[in-house]
This record gives C-alpha cells, sequence and structure tokens, in this order.
C-alpha cells in the first residue's frame, strides 16, 4: 500500500493549516461565505440539506486498517455515528460542524488521507478496479499507475479550474470492474503484440443528464508516455471545454461535438509538444511507487479447502468471493446492503470491525467497491468461515453481491440538496420485495442502481435496471430504464415510458423480473435476455 | 404563507426564523411576508445562519408545513433514519414528509 513520503505528508499538513486559518477567518466574519465556499469546497466541505457533508478521498480505494480505523473515529467523534461510502470510491460524512472540520482534516492527516479535490471542478479521486493486485484475470496492478496519475493531478495548477469536474478510472484487466467507459478519461492497461504495456485511452465518457459511452481514442500508450498523454488529453479540454454552460461543460460534450476523430487528433497535435517539453515523471519515480504495492507474503495455501457444509456459509462463499491470483486465496466482499438498510452506510462500529478484519485476514488491507460495498482483497480459504461469522455477528453478511439486493442508491433527497427525490426508501423496499418472496437467488446476476436526480451519482443509466427520481410537479416520480451496464459491455439504459410512484416502482421492478423470468433461455442472465427480446414485452408488461 | 430558512452557520443545522431568531423547529417559524431579503441579509451578514432562502409554507392545527418535499425532509430528518430526526420517538414521522 503507498505511503506518503515527506512531500506527500507536508503537503496535506500545509492544506490542514490553510484550511484552519480560512475556517477561523469564517468563522470571525473575516470571510465572506462568497469568499470561504470555494475555498471549503476545495477541501470537499459541502452544505448539504442537513449540515456540512464532508467527502473524503480513498485513492482506488484502498485503505489500511488504520485508515479504516481513523475514520471509524471520524464518524464516532464528529458526526452521528456512521459513513456512507459512495460510487466514486470515497466515504462521506454527512453531520459534519464547520467548527470541527479541521480537526477532522488533521486526524486524516495523521493517516495519511486528505479530502482535497474531492469537489471542483479539478480532477476528482482516481479510481480503480477494486480486486486490483488480486484478481487472477488482470495484467498487471494497476494501482501503481492510478498512484502515479494521482500524484501528477494532485495541486496540478493548469487543471485546478477545468470546465467542469474530471473523472479518471483505470483498469488493467478485460473484465471492467470499474465501469471505465463512464469516466471522463479511462485507461486500460494493455499489452501490444510485442508483450509491452501501454494504456488504451477512452475519453468522454459520463452519466449525469448526458451519458455517454467513452469512444477509444488511442489503442496503445506507451507506459512511459501515459502522463504526458493524460495532460495532452486534458489541455484540449481545458482549452475547448464550454465553460460558458455548465450542462455542456464535460468532456463528453466536447468529444461528441468535436467527434473522437478530431478530439484524438488535436490530442495527438498537443501529445507531440508535450514530448518535446520532456513533462513525463521520470521512470524512476514509477519504480519507486510499485514496492508499495508489492504482493503481501501469502503463504502456501493451495492445500486449504473449504468446508462448506454450513449452507447459508455456502452461499455467501458463493456469492460474495471473487478468485484470487494465487491458490489458496480469495477476495472477499463485504455487503453494504443488508436487507432493508442503506445501501453504502456503515457504523463505525462496523468499520472498526472491518478494519479488524482486514488486519487479521487480508495484510491489513481493505478496498472500497464503487458498488457501495468493501472488500478484502487477499483471505485464505482456511479463514473464510471464521471471517464469515464475524461479518454475520455484526450485520455484514449478506450475500447479496451482483444479485436485485446489491443495489446502488444515491443518497438522494434525503441527503442531497440536489437531488429531486429520495433513492434510498426505494432501494430498502425493493430488497425487502425481492427478499421476501425468494426471487434474488432465481434471478441471479441482476445489477440495480437508484439515483435521485439527473446527475446520476446512482450510476441508473448503466444499472441492468435502472430508476431515475425526478420531481413531477412537486411529487417524486421514478422513471424505469432497462438494459445499461457499466462492464467491459457498457450500455446505457433505455427508459421504459411513463414513470411511477414510489410503491409503484417497486412494483414495477418485479413486473420486469417476471417478463425475464419468463423470457430467458438456460444461462442467461437478465441483461442478456433483454438485449435478445428488446424492450417490448417490458412495456407490454408494464403498461399494457 | 412564506417562511425563511438556512444553515447554522456553525454547526450547519437546519434552522427557521420564528420572529427573533433562529429555531430549529419548523413549528417555530413566522410569516416573513416581503422581508425575507432583508431579514436574510442582516443574519447571513451578522454569521448567524448560511444560504437563506424563503419558501412557502402553510400552518394548520398540526403546525407548519414546508410546501415542498425537500424543505419537508429539511425540517425533520432523513426519512430513512428516525432516529436521526428532530423526532426520533416517533418512527412514523416519516409519514409527515410524504
Amino acid at each position: 500500500m503507498y505511503r506518503y513520503d515527506h512531500y506527500d505528508q507536508a503537503m496535506v499538513d500545509a492544506r490542514v493549516a490553510e484550511f484552519r486559518d480560512q475556517t477561523r477567518r469564517r468563522l470571525e466574519g473575516k470571510l465572506t461565505e462568497d469568499q470561504f465556499k470555494p475555498l471549503r469546497l476545495m477541501n470537499g466541505l459541502y452544505l448539504q440539506l442537513h449540515a456540512y457533508m464532508l467527502r473524503v478521498a480513498v485513492p482506488y480505494g484502498t485503505l489500511s486498517s488504520a485508515q479504516m480505523h481513523a475514520l471509524a473515529d471520524i464518524a464516532d467523534k464528529y458526526d452521528r455515528g456512521y459513513g456512507h461510502f459512495t460510487t466514486r470510491q470515497n466515504i462521506q460524512y454527512n453531520w459534519i460542524k464547520l467548527e470541527d472540520a479541521p480537526d477532522i482534516l488533521a486526524d486524516l492527516a495523521a493517516v495519511e488521507m486528505h479530502a482535497i479535490q474531492t469537489s471542483g471542478n479539478c480532477i476528482r479521486n482516481i479510481s480503480s478496479d477494486h480486486f486490483a493486485g488480486a484478481a487472477a484475470d488482470e495484467l498487471v496492478d494497476p494501482r501503481p499507475y492510478a498512484e502515479l496519475l494521482r500524484q501528477w493531478s494532485s495541486f496540478h495548477p493548469e487543471f485546478s479550474f477545468l470546465p467542469r469536474k474530471f473523472k479518471i478510472a483505470v483498469i488493467a484487466s478485460k473484465t471492467d470492474r470499474a465501469a471505465m467507459k463512464l469516466h471522463d478519461i479511462g485507461i486500460e492497461i494493455v499489452q501490444n503484440e510485442a508483450g509491452e504495456l501501454g494504456a488504451a485511452f477512452y475519453v468522454g465518457g459520463g452519466m449525469g443528464r448526458t451519458p455517454m459511452v467513452a469512444p477509444c481514442i488511442r489503442a496503445f500508450v506507451p507506459l512511459d508516455q501515459l502522463i504526458t498523454y493524460s495532460e495532452a488529453c486534458l489541455r484540449v479540454y481545458n482549452r475547448y471545454g464550454r465553460r460558458d454552460n455548465k450542462y455542456k461543460a464535460r468532456i463528453k460534450i466536447l468529444v461528441h461535438e468535436l467527434g473522437a476523430q478530431e478530439y484524438a487528433r488535436q490530442v495527438e497535435e498537443e501529445f507531440a509538444h508535450l514530448l518535446s517539453q520532456g513533462i513525463e515523471p521520470p521512470t524512476a519515480e514509477l519504480e519507486r511507487i510499485k514496492p508499495y504495492f508489492a504482493d503481501p507474503a501469502f503463504q502456501d495455501a493451495s492445500g486449504d479447502r473449504l468446508d462448506r457444509s454450513d449452507p447459508d456459509f455456502a452461499l455467501w462463499v458463493d456469492r460474495n468471493t471473487h478468485p484470487h491470483k494465487v491458490p489458496g486465496y480469495v477476495s472477499a466482499v463485504i455487503s453494504l446492503k443488508p436487507v432493508g438498510g442503506i445501501p453504502g452506510d456503515a457504523t463505525a462500529r462496523q468499520m472498526h470491525v472491518m478494519a479488524e478484519l482486514a488486519k487479521s485476514y487480508s495484510f491489513d488491507e481493505c478496498r472500497v467497491m464503487h458498488t457501495q460495498n468493501i472488500v478484502l482483497p487477499h483471505v485464505r480459504k482456511a479463514q473464510l468461515y471464521t471471517l464469515w461469522q464475524t461479518l454475520e455477528a455484526e450485520g455484514l453478511g449478506s450475500p447479496n453481491l451482483d444479485t436485485i439486493e446489491d443495489i446502488i442508491a444515491c443518497p438522494g433527497l434525503d441527503y442531497c440538496s440536489l437531488a429531486n427525490a429520495r433513492s434510498i426508501p426505494v432501494a430498502q423496499k425493493i430488497s425487502a420485495r425481492f427478499a421476501e418472496t425468494g426471487k434474488t437467488a432465481a434471478l441471479g446476476e441482476l445489477k440495480l442502481k437508484i439515483s435521485g436526480c439527473i446527475n446520476a451519482c446512482g450510476h441508473h443509466h448503466a444499472g441492468h435496471i435502472g430508476i431515475l427520481g425526478v420531481d413531477k410537479k412537486g411529487v417524486e416520480n421514478y422513471q424505469l430504464l432497462l438494459g445499461g451496464s457499466e462492464a467491459a459491455d457498457t450500455s446505457l439504459g433505455k427508459i421504459t415510458g411513463p414513470g411511477f410512484d414510489e410503491d409503484g416502482v417497486v412494483g414495477a421492478v418485479e413486473t420486469v423480473t417476471d417478463v425475464y423470468l419468463r423470457e430467458r433461455t438456460d444461462g442467461e442472465r437478465f441483461l442478456d435476455t433483454y438485449r435478445r427480446i428488446g424492450m417490448e414485452p417490458f412495456k407490454e408488461a408494464l403498461y399494457g | 404563507m412564506k417562511i425563511l430558512t438556512g444553515n447554522d452557520l456553525k454547526t450547519g443545522a437546519v434552522t427557521w426564523w420564528n420572529g427573533h431568531d433562529w429555531s430549529l423547529h419548523v413549528e417555530d417559524a413566522v410569516d416573513v411576508g416581503d422581508r425575507a431579503d432583508e431579514i436574510a441579509r442582516r443574519e447571513e451578514a451578522a454569521r448567524r445562519v448560511n444560504a437563506c432562502y424563503a419558501i412557502d409554507a402553510t400552518r394548520d392545527d398540526r403546525g407548519v408545513r414546508p410546501a415542498h418535499i425537500k424543505d419537508r425532509v429539511r425540517a425533520l430528518g432523513p426519512t430513512v433514519r428516525p432516529d436521526l430526526t428532530l423526532k426520533p420517538a416517533e418512527p412514523d414521522i416519516g409519514n409527515w414528509v410524504i
């Protein structure tokens, strides 16, 4: 796991001191809110419905147990005993007091964390595959490259005031577990025919009010030119992005309006210029970073066998573990989606428990997933049963990964000042309904995602079933979408027709799943069936 | 009626103008008529409150009810966590929002 060097620590400590002074001046009246707002947003501090909200960066989702303990302590000391893990692999606290914010940042800095660039029109938290360094199917661990990008983008003077926020994801597997093509820049580490590693750049993806799947603008960038090419992509965007209209300011609009080919041409032009400037970090820096992500001291666990005699445990193993590159190990997913629960929420106690489990069973490491769950990336099979028993006892053992109960939901109108409708109650009702009817198992892989507004923090466009909450003359209304995917087969969902009220949309989801159960052929996922039979049978069932 | 709301500068708590001070309880909100901007400017300048805005509401024998669901959620707290609302002893209070 990456550890701050003295430059990292000095920067973060300096920022804490700076923000402490800014906060003091605000409270003393020496700064107006108009002056202070951009300063607090640069430190991830929003004003939401009920209080200030602090968004903390978790680069590529990776946390040590000490960091997870610190997040729990913050929840206890400064919030109301819980935190909310987000689709950007961050954590948010919903009940922060302005006067406490500098102390929280200081507590974060003490464990090499911060909230810098978690808001604003800058390059946000770099996200990655939550199974990075553990997955059997990856080419290399993408996190050293994500870390290099983090260092390049943090405090980048040219990209601190972009036309809009900017999100980058890095993966190194054909199986996309980071919604890579739905980012402003999605980077896939690939290998060319000569066996050399490089980066494929997908630029101009995103969700929000104008969802787009990023086109590949270059299939292979040598890895020792990764930062230079990224810089070229950003420079063209920074030059031509629509600062006059925030609704058209994302890079996806620029790429769409210019055309991917023309955008790529301009990037190549800029790239050629930048190559002559020598801005790429020295290879030695990447080599310095890499050992922090070296494999932990795996033992010979090839003889480990699972005792599957406990059926509840066996179900959890089947659903919530993922193959590991080392024999005898798995990655174990801790679901933050108990039936009827709030997706992504964890209490301070649960965070402490997860930290201890990471320390005992996963080489001191856990990961935040963009699906709002937590991964213990390296668990010996022989220790899985004991691990699971602890999770069960703490309400963390829900065996529902990638099922209809594993719902992504944004905070919605219960917390977010941008939302038009509540997301969480809909998620709660759907998970309860399917748990009650016992249909979850029969449905198999089915990804359901809910957003409370067009900004799409709940990734509704990419749900096999998506739900978008809208305001219809002051009343919450929910549009249903079908056919989205954030995986390697990325696609955008299509609206079925008129929306539903809160209870109606729960019934509508059940109706849709019934059509699937009726129409599917052997081995077909919901998404496969939808793609084969199209929208009409679902519309017919929903609207007659 | 028009009522005035904002967030306490230091704590961020949702507050309502009661005619002479800020209250955590929407029931205390008073009709500000056309004085919303004037009160908001003065109170923000005095650093008692932040992000003020006026909203439509009604008053009946059950108290003051903001017109829009967003402000009813603000007045109560999250509908999905009764324990975190201003009325944690009333688990069904979330129905007031809808």
